[in-house]
């Protein structure tokens, strides 16, 4: 007979699930809420979201003061590890989701902030992703992702426009295939070396020598691909375009943010001991694929029309650009990574929620789609502050210092040249290069056009409410301010990256 | 004060930027002129407390940026780069205050401040990346300047300056995070201080490459041959104020940064690499001007000349020593004096005509007797003639550059010639002969706004002409210490041949030859 087994609540350190449960909790309350009354404005969902957001970047701040003094800490049967990632990821999650969540208090009307279960939904993916960071458990990994993942495509078909249900059911398929790839992978390195785990997973294969080399490589070609789809990764990236031009602009800015850095840390944690194995093919493959995406989606975006959809294929070739961090691997370039997608985050959501507040509820006859060139022309004369902020985002994108992109890029390319990789810095200087055109070609129609039709600047601002420009006034100090802001950032998150053995 | 006049040099300006958009548009001129005027004011200042005798940086700031990147913000300013600020100072006053009727003057103004800003922290920064942040920055008003206000091409000009120096600071870029990279091996900090980066000695196949990363950002900027294809193009599509801080102050920091980064930081590769520079140089002289001559437009005539002294300058900053090196900066200072009065002038005949195109005029002297005079004054002083401002850096520039060699130095002095031709023949063009075009028939003459752009530049122009010490005297000095540095730091043989070791006595030997008479 099994003797009963006895694990003490200590040991099980159920702490380190406090911040995922909040918003859990948040949802579960949401839920109950309508349940009891339905039919309540937006804003009371906002606000509670907001509340429960803050509660969980405050659970997040008390987990680093723990990892500060204690180091990393296992808890739940050793399937959570709450590392310097896991907590800085959760930042970025939780800080972003604080910025985008005012967004939904529009001026316009629109259909998916009318249903609580946007929130809830929102809630639940936002715990998926911290479940997804704050593990080495590919079980877990996997479980995280598909919760936030089916949430997200729920978010996206919630805009209610044709494109946005295209949008949706093309992520989900796209998807779906990634997370195969996902449990594929994870099945033959179980296979292989038994564990789940990713630091046992690397110990096992060390310790044999990578003697089955040909199997790792197709189970890093599966995680390969699965990660490629996370991140829109060149050839993996066919979705991304058509899914941020369906969703609306503020999910599409949260889209390019945050499921990425979730996917990123993951990545992270997984490439990280094979980059340093020595096996060639993936440096090769990786070197290849990062080149590519950086490169082949700056050409994309030169050609396009539609605002939004240009700004797609720029967040690609920022994933590209970030990902090199994954291929150098040092622990330089693994700050450089967060740095770079903190003042992203910062950047991006801030240019987004620039479209997003010139949303129309109608296209007008000029305009071939939502948030073409066409429409942005000679917004100086009608708009001027809004035209300086959209301005000033670009130029941020484009790297142009001292604006917050640039000291993210300085600090990768830096990254790049202290781990040997001088071609590459060279490419990815040229590539910002290449990219400034496309950010130039929106300054151009803002600044140095007339306006196509005469109008008031009303089109600019139609959703702009107190919350939005709240938002956007974030957004725009953090990209001018940047610069007084790094050297405690890089501080801290070089300390809490170099800490965590990265 | 003193202690952080340079930080209130390159903010005052970006501030009253900010506040001038509270200020009603009727009113705006005013505000500007009275905003660059104490600017100027302030750079006099700044000139009136440096002490002529120091060779090293004064005025020195510095506050730590992103310490744990080896990031500072740090300042300070020698004889080399306090002339420039003040010339960048004197044509933002002389810009605005002589500003035609634009449409937008209020944004103009705003921007043309800002751009204020960013030029004097150019060449007031000490820190590698400061100086990147001020030299890209730079690119953004310009943008705006020539975008906004310039003519049927401007937006693929714009984007054609803007893409193309944008491209070469990126490799640039690189160059400097390589530099730091090589301080950091070194010495186990980061640092990207320019003071600090002048203390290593780097091996010469370093040398090597970082010289030619940082060379495409600087050539592209200077232009330099055949990177300079977006100047012409530039310079004919942007506003007269435009051009004119163009060629005054912005094509400057190229050649400056020649200076200040390329020659001290790697001085084998600065030796290595002197033939070349100086054959591209050449070209750059005698092609430009030929093709200035064949030039219809009188802007263009004055868009490539300007680029042809930018290629003597060029030549005096690679003679390596301190005659060359203290002649190219003073023709930085000459050469923004005179072009930036050149593009002033080609603006006034194109306010009151809308076209540049030569053909069109004809016997001016007769109809706009002072305009003739003062634009007689500045082609002088373009082509060199003795006693103008031009004259003193060019004369030493290439007596710089004789010592190291003969042939080309002469190459370049037909290049002069071909400069004296086609200026010559562009006037001839325009102002001699009879009146032949009606429209030319009942021009008024300068008027007071546009005189006081002029006159103070004609006074320049004549006054360092003929007595250049109090200019030359700084500049010599810290010309100086940066050659010593150099020859102390050269490591082969060939950059401490071409690099003089000004510690020795310079002693020429002319050898007696004796004539054995015979002896009967």
């Amino acid at each position: 007979m099994l003797s009963p087994i006895n694990i003490s609540m200590e040991s099980l350190n159920l702490m380190t699930l406090a911040p995922m449960l909040i918003p859990v909790v948040g949802a579960l309350l949401i839920l109950v809420i309508d349940i009891v009354k339905g039919g309540l404005h937006k804003s009371l969902y906002v606000v509670l979201s907001l509340l429960f957001l803050v509660m969980d970047f405050v659970a997040i701040a008390n987990a680093s003061g723990i990892f500060m003094t204690n180091g990393t800490t296992l808890g739940v049967f050793d399937v959570m590890l709450i590392d310097g990632l896991a907590i800085l990821a959760q930042f970025v999650i939780v800080g972003a989701s604080m910025l985008f969540i005012p967004l939904a208090m529009t001026h316009k009307r629109f259909h998916e902030f009318s249903y609580p279960e946007f929130f809830a939904l929102f809630l639940f993916m936002i715990a998926g992703f911290q479940f997804m960071v704050a593990t080495d458990n590919l079980i877990l990994v996997f479980v995280g992702l598909e919760t936030s993942s089916l949430a997200l495509y729920t978010l996206i078909a919630m805009h209610n426009r044709d494109k946005s249900f295209e949008a949706a059911v093309k992520y989900f398929t796209m998807g779906a295939l990634a997370a195969g790839f996902f449990s594929f992978g994870a099945m033959i390195f179980y296979a292989l070396t038994g564990s789940v785990e990713i630091n046992k997973i690397a110990l096992v294969l060390a310790a044999n020598g990578y003697a089955d080399i040909g199997f790792v490589l197709v189970g890093v070609a599966f995680f390969l691909a699965a990660f490629g789809f996370k991140l829109s990764l060149i050839p993996f990236h066919t979705w991304a375009p058509d899914v941020y031009e369906g969703a609306s602009a503020s999910m599409a800015g949260y889209m390019s943010i945050v499921p990425k850095i979730a996917a990123f840390v993951v990545a992270m944690r997984f490439f990280e001991f094979l980059v340093h194995s020595g096996i060639v093919w993936l440096d090769v493959v990786l070197y290849i694929v990062v080149v590519v995406t950086m490169t082949a989606s700056n050409m994309w975006a030169l050609v396009q029309t539609d605002v939004k959809r240009m700004l797609a294929y720029s967040s690609i070739s920022h994933a590209g650009f970030v990902m090199a961090a994954i291929l150098i691997g040092t622990t330089q370039a693994n700050s450089a990574l967060f740095l770079y997608w903190i003042l992203f985050s910062f950047t991006n959501l801030g240019s987004f929620s620039m479209l997003w507040m010139s949303r129309q509820k109608h296209l007008p006859d000029h305009q071939s789609s939502d948030h073409s060139y066409d429409k942005f022309a000679g917004m100086i004369k009608t708009a001027p502050v809004a035209a300086l902020i959209m301005g000033l985002f670009m130029l941020s994108l484009a790297g142009v210092p001292p604006f917050a992109l640039f000291w993210g890029k300085l600090y990768m390319i830096s990254s790049a040249v202290t781990g040997g990789y001088t071609i590459l810095a060279l490419i990815m200087a040229l590539n910002s290069a290449i990219a400034g055109y496309y950010y130039l070609k929106l300054i151009v129609y803002m600044f140095m056009k007339e306006p196509v039709v005469a109008n008031g600047g009303e089109v600019y601002v139609t959703n702009a409410t107190l919350a939005l420009k709240t938002i956007i006034g974030i957004a725009a100090m953090g990209t001018i301010f940047a610069f007084v802001a790094i050297n405690p950032l890089l501080e801290f998150i070089t300390a809490f990256v170099y800490n965590s053995g990265y | 004060m003193l202690d952080h006049i340079l930080s209130i040099l390159i903010f005052f300006p970006a501030i009253a930027a900010v506040f001038g958009f509270a200020v009603q548009k009727d009113s705006m001129r005013a505000y500007g002129v009275a905003v660059s005027a104490i600017e100027f004011a302030l750079a006099l200042f700044l000139w009136y407390a440096f002490d002529n005798s120091v060779s090293g940086m004064q005025f020195m700031e510095h506050l730590p940026l992103v310490p744990a990147f080896g990031i500072n913000y740090t300042l300070g300013v020698d004889g080399i780069s306090v002339f420039i600020i003040i010339l960048a100072a004197f044509f933002t006053l002389l810009g605005i205050g002589s500003l035609t009727d634009t449409p937008n003057v209020k944004y103009m103004i705003i921007t043309l401040l800002f751009l204020q800003m960013t030029m004097a922290g150019v060449f007031a920064a000490l820190d590698a990346i400061v100086f990147y942040v001020f030299w890209e920055l730079s690119l953004v008003p310009m943008l705006y300047i020539i975008g906004a206000w310039g003519g049927p091409l401007r937006i693929y000009a714009s984007i054609k300056f803007f893409l193309y120096t944008f491209a070469g600071s990126l490799v640039m870029l690189v160059g400097m995070l390589f530099m730091a990279y090589f301080y950091y091996q070194a010495t186990g900090y980061w640092s990207f201080a320019l003071l600090d980066w002048y203390r290593l000695v780097l091996p010469e196949t370093f040398q090597l490459w970082l010289f030619v990363a940082f060379f495409f950002g600087f050539a592209i900027k200077v232009p330099m041959f055949p990177f300079h294809t977006w100047l012409p193009y530039a310079h004919g599509q942007a506003p007269t104020i435009g051009s004119v801080i163009l060629a005054a102050i912005l094509l400057k920091m190229g050649t400056y940064a020649f200076v200040r980064f390329s020659l001290p930081l790697f001085p084998d590769a600065a030796a290595y690499f002197m033939m070349p520079i100086a054959i591209l140089a050449i070209i750059m002289v005698i092609y430009t001007a030929m093709v200035a001559y064949a030039q219809k437009d009188i802007k263009q005539v004055v868009a490539y000349s300007s680029i042809s002294h930018m290629g003597i300058i060029i030549l005096g900053t690679f003679a390596l020593n301190v005659e060359g090196i203290s002649g190219s900066i003073f023709l930085m200072l000459g050469h923004g004096v005179v072009a930036g009065a050149l593009f002033l002038l080609v603006g006034v005949i194109y306010d009151r005509r809308h076209t540049k195109l030569m053909s069109e005029f004809g016997g001016l002297a007769h109809v706009m007797p002072r305009y003739a005079t003062i634009f007689g004054i500045m082609m002088m002083a373009s082509v060199g003639l003795p006693l103008t401002i031009n004259f003193v850096g060019e004369f030493l520039s290439l007596l710089g550059f004789y010592q190291q060699s003969h042939i080309l130095t002469l190459l370049a002095g037909t290049g002069i010639i071909v400069g004296a031709i086609y200026m010559l023949a562009a006037y001839k063009k325009a102002f001699f002969g009879d009146v032949t075009n009606e429209k030319n028939k009942n021009l008024p003459d300068i008027n007071k706004r546009e005189l006081f752009g002029l006159i103070p530049l004609v006074i320049v122009a004549i006054w360092l002409g003929v007595y250049p010490k109090p200019v030359l005297g700084p500049i010599n000095k810290s010309v100086e210490s940066i050659v010593q540095l150099m020859h102390n730091k050269s490591q082969t043989e060939l950059a401490k041949s071409r690099i003089p070791d000004l510690t020795k006595e310079k002693v020429v030997v002319i050898k007696k030859t004796v004539i054995e008479e015979e002896v009967h």
